[in-house]
């Protein structure tokens, strides 16, 4: 972990458009929760869904997939991550300060909101609010890694990650039951089942399979990343 | 003293051979590389910076291999063409940062030398991105020094700079080689280079075809043959005459075109004889233009000559 590589990519991150982006996928989340609770009231039914549709279906791989490509995708694309890597630095720590600083946005943008959401919808009853905030915690740090993974090696970053959260993990995964094994979605949400009491929160993946792939996921996604970086080269532009 | 090796170094893309088979060394002091656009100057500083490998041949520094050696930056300084920089950031925070990221003991007091080195203290609070070019391009000078590294690579460092600022970057890296640093700078210009660089390589279409000492580069720049497109009020009349001097080696007579082609051997006899010529026999000139002095067409004449 290197300081100086975690406060320059907290700054390209936040200081941009890319900040109010972040910023406004939680109002959106809170303000519907603040909405539903008042016109339905305290529902286990409703709090799940939007717990689990919107919340961790859809804001945690968006918070994941803005924080994880563009912690390192935009300086590869303008060339300013010369700077970084002309430096005597392992690539590993670069990529790690990185993923830190991704994870954080997820854990700020994406899993205290999906609590405080919870908190509006449902309160604190039957564990429902804490199995749906871990859930989204370790969707987020899955998240971060494979789409900072995808920064690196793709100029095209967000259109893949895309296509993985919204296609693979949606629409493919309601048709295709087998492709949900392979979705960082009911990894996540295996161990919220775990957390929450029995019955509240279901996945369609077993947590021994789930425990597993997350790891690999999380810890590949950036040895590959790390790997990656140290070959990168840039071809002249004459 | 450290020296960059290059032997027998290629690297293609694809099908495409951006350099061909390049051997020379980089020593102490101020070296030019010369080269039109697209010869593979930026390919090479790439190869001597560890951002791309040789496709075969290798690039060391003081005889270690440089891609994939991190360590290596702990002694190179690189000045990069892309304009791309942290911009959000203020000159003083990006050059702190690039000492943070060196390691250095004490990241502020190198910054701030830096900063003066480049004389840019006066800007250091505003951000990256309000600098104009010449600023930036001494914000990344600054960025480049500030772990004071034995190498210096700079890749076109004074385009778009003006004059002044021009002079002043050469003075800094003068002083550079003069303090026993190795200094490597590319251009497409062949003045810029003799006014800064001792000792020039030149590389076209990605073949080295040149290296020595700048008056020797510019030997045999001008000892060349140089075509002349010329027109006047009596073609033939002045065609006779010039064919006389032994600065010219042939002349024709181009009907189509009304004009003459005319081949020059001795560049300075030439260009002093045409109007002397011209006004001894009363003849007016109305074109005289060289047909072949695009700095490609020199190159072209080098590799050939080589």
């Amino acid at each position: 972990m290197n300081v100086t590589v975690a406060r320059l990519t907290a700054r390209g991150l936040l200081g941009r458009r890319r900040g109010l982006l972040l910023l406004a996928l939680p109002v959106l989340l809170l303000a519907l929760s603040a909405l539903i609770r008042g016109v339905a009231g305290q529902d286990e039914g409703t709090a799940s869904s939007v717990l689990g549709g919107l919340a961790i279906g859809t804001m945690v791989p968006l918070v994941g997939l803005v924080a994880g490509t563009g912690a390192i995708g935009p300086e590869i694309d303008d060339g300013s991550i010369i700077y970084l890597l002309s430096k005597p630095q392992p690539r590993w720590k670069i990529i790690t300060s990185k993923l830190v600083v991704a994870i954080g946005c997820s854990i700020v943008f994406a899993a205290l909101p999906t609590y405080f959401a919870g908190l509006i919808l449902f309160g604190t009853f039957e564990n429902l609010t804490l199995g749906f905030t871990i859930a989204a915690l370790i969707a987020g740090v899955a998240y971060s890694s494979l789409f900072l993974l995808l920064g690196v090696v793709s100029r095209h970053a967000v259109v893949w990650g895309l296509m993985y959260a919204l296609l693979w993990e949606t629409v493919v995964g309601q048709y295709v039951p087998g492709a949900q094994t392979l979705s960082v979605h009911q990894w996540a949400l295996s161990i919220g089942q775990k957390i929450a009491s029995p019955g509240v929160i279901s996945s369609s993946v077993h947590l021994p399979t789930a425990v597993p792939l997350l790891i690999v996921a999380t810890l590949g996604g950036a040895w590959l990343a790390s790997a990656r970086l140290t070959r990168l080269t840039l071809a002249g532009e004459e | 003293m450290t020296t960059i090796s290059i032997d027998r170094a290629s690297r293609w893309f694809g099908n495409v051979v951006a350099v061909n088979d390049v051997s020379m060394t980089i020593g102490p002091g101020v070296t030019g590389l010369l080269g039109p656009n697209g010869a593979g100057k930026s390919t090479l500083i790439h190869m001597m910076s560890g951002f791309l490998p040789p496709s075969s041949g290798t690039v060391t520094l003081d005889g270690i291999q440089i891609w994939k050696n991190q360590q290596a930056y702990k002694q190179i300084g690189l000045v990069p063409e892309r304009e791309a920089m942290y911009d959000f950031l203020s000159g003083w925070d990006f050059v702190l940062a690039n000492a943070e990221l060196h390691g250095l003991p004490d990241p502020g007091a190198a910054a701030k030398r830096a900063l003066a080195t480049v004389e840019m203290e006066y800007a250091q609070d505003r951000q990256v991105s309000t600098y104009s070019k010449g600023m930036k391009q001494r914000v990344k000078m600054a960025s480049a020094l500030v772990h004071d590294p034995d190498v210096l690579l700079l890749d076109e460092p004074f385009n778009g700079m003006d004059p002044r600022q021009r002079m002043q970057l050469m003075e800094l890296l003068r002083r550079f080689g003069a303090d026993g640093r190795t200094v490597l700078f590319s251009s497409h210009i062949l003045e810029e280079v003799e006014q800064l660089a001792r000792h020039i390589e030149v590389i076209v279409a990605g073949r080295h075809a040149a290296s020595g000492d700048y008056r020797k580069i510019r030997r045999l720049m001008t000892d060349r043959p140089h075509r002349y497109t010329v027109k006047s009020s009596d073609d033939r009349a002045l065609a006779a005459a010039l064919i006389a001097d032994a600065s010219t080696a042939g002349i024709e007579l181009d009907y189509k075109e009304r004009a003459l082609q005319i081949q020059a051997i001795d560049f300075y006899r030439f260009t002093e004889l045409v109007p002397r010529v011209a006004k001894e026999a009363g003849i007016r000139l109305l074109t005289v233009s060289p047909a072949d002095e695009s700095l490609e067409s020199v190159f072209s004449y080098l590799v050939a000559a080589k």
